[in-house]
C-alpha cells in the first residue's frame, strides 16, 4: 500500500492483457503485480445485450464474467493496472470497458495454438488499440521465429512480436517496457505528420 | 479465487444494497481511483449512515491508500456494476473522491505523452 501525500494529481493508466484460454494471462499479471491478482466480475444478461448496468433487473437469466487483474505502483502518484481478458471472447460487453482508454494490449500467443488469438487481435485492431505480440515460451518451445508467427496471424510489420516467460518477473516487465515503447513510438510519429 | 460459472439467484442480492438501482450517478472508469475525503472520514468515525457497505470502501480508501474501482469490487466481492452505484453515491455525497485516468485518446496531447513516459520510466525502475 502506498502511502502518499496529498501533494499532486493521482491518476491511473491500464494495459490489457489478453490471449487464449490458458495461454498464461493470469500468470504474466501476477509476475509483475504488488498485489496477489484480484477478480471482479460483472453480471450481463442472457440476452447477451445488457451490460452491467441498467437492463440487470432480478428474473432475467444473467451470467457473470470475471476479470482478473493485477497493479503496480509507478511512483508516488501514478498507479498502472494490468487487466487480463475474460477468458471466453463471447463476452465483448466486457471488452469494451476493458480497452477505453488503455494504454495499450498485450496479445498472449501460444504457438501450439496460434488461432485462439485471432479474435482478440481483430478487436484490437477494430478498436485501434495497440497492441503487440507475446508469445508465451511454454517449456520446449524457446525459439520461436517471430517472423513465422507474423506471417501466421497477417499482423502489419510495425506491430511487435517478443518473446516472453510469463512466469518471470524480468521477462514480464520487459513485455510492457516494449508495448509503452511502441506506444509511444507511434504517437509522435502520428503528432509529427498527422494521418 | 471465487468461482461462478452458473447464474444464481445469488447474484441478484447485492443489488439490493443499491436498493436495486443499476445505473449509477456517475460513471466510473474500472481503473479509476478512490480516495476517501476529509468528510468521508468524519462519517466513518461517527458510524455514518449508507450501511456497511459505506464504512467498508471509506476504511479501504483512506489515510492516502487509494484503489480503482476495480480493486473496491474486487475486495468487496460484488459485481462491478453494484460497486460503481455505491461509490457514484459516495462520491455526490462527498464522501470519497473519484481520480478519473487521464486520457490518452489525443495523439498529439502532451498530457497523454509525458503519462506514457512516466509509464515507462516507472517500469524500466522497477
Ligand atoms: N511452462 C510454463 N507454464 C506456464 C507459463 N505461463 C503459464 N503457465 C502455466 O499455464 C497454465 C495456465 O496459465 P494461466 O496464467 O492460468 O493462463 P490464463 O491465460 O490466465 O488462463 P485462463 O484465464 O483460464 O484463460 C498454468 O498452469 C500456468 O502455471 C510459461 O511461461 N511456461
Ligand atoms: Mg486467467
Amino acid at each position: 500500500m502506498s502511502h502518499r501525500p496529498s501533494a499532486g494529481r493521482v491518476t491511473s493508466a491500464k494495459i490489457v492483457i489478453a490471449g487464449g484460454f490458458g495461454v498464461g494471462k493470469t500468470t504474466l499479471v501476477g509476475s509483475v503485480s504488488e498485489i496477489t491478482p484480484l477478480t471482479t466480475e460483472a453480471i450481463m444478461t442472457s440476452a447477451g445485450v445488457g451490460v452491467d448496468d441498467n437492463r440487470q433487473v432480478p428474473g432475467k437469466m444473467t451470467t457473470t464474467v470475471a476479470m482478473d487483474f493485477g497493479r503496480i505502483s509507478i511512483d508516488r502518484d501514478l498507479i498502472l493496472y494490468l487487466f487480463g481478458t475474460p477468458g471466453q471472447t463471447r463476452f465483448w460487453f466486457m471488452w469494451d470497458e476493458l480497452v477505453r482508454g488503455a494504454i495499450g494490449a498485450v496479445v498472449m500467443v501460444d504457438t501450439r495454438r496460434l488461432a485462439d488469438c485471432f479474435a482478440a487481435i481483430d478487436f484490437f485492431e477494430h478498436r485501434r488499440l495497440p497492441y503487440l505480440i507475446a508469445i508465451n515460451c511454454f517449456d520446449g518451445m524457446q525459439y520461436h521465429n517471430a517472423q513465422d508467427v507474423r506471417d501466421a496471424l497477417a499482423i502489419s510489420s510495425d506491430v511487435p512480436v517478443v518473446s516472453c516467460d510469463a512466469r518471470n518477473r524480468e521477462s514480464t516487465k520487459n513485455v510492457l517496457i516494449s508495448l509503452v515503447e511502441y506506444v509511444l513510438t507511434m504517437r509522435r510519429t502520428r503528432a509529427v505528420a498527422p494521418a | 479465487m471465487p468461482e461462478r460459472d452458473e447464474p444464481t439467484g445469488a447474484l441478484v442480492r447485492p443489488y439490493a444494497v443499491t436498493r436495486g438501482r443499476t445505473r449509477p450517478k456517475l460513471e466510473i472508469a474500472l481503473e479509476a481511483l478512490v480516495e476517501t475525503t476529509v468528510r468521508g472520514r468524519s462519517g466513518m468515525m461517527r458510524g455514518g449512515q449508507g450501511g456497511s457497505e459505506h464504512q467498508y470502501i471509506a476504511e479501504m480508501c483512506d489515510g492516502g491508500r487509494v484503489q480503482s474501482l476495480a480493486e473496491i469490487a474486487a475486495r468487496m466481492q460484488l459485481p462491478l456494476g453494484v460497486a460503481r452505484v455505491i461509490v457514484a453515491d459516495m462520491a455526490s455525497d462527498g464522501l470519497v473522491a473519484v481520480y478519473e485516468p487521464t486520457s490518452l485518446d489525443d495523439e498529439t496531447d502532451a498530457v497523454g505523452t509525458e503519462l506514457l513516459e512516466r509509464v515507462l520510466s516507472g517500469l524500466r525502475r522497477l
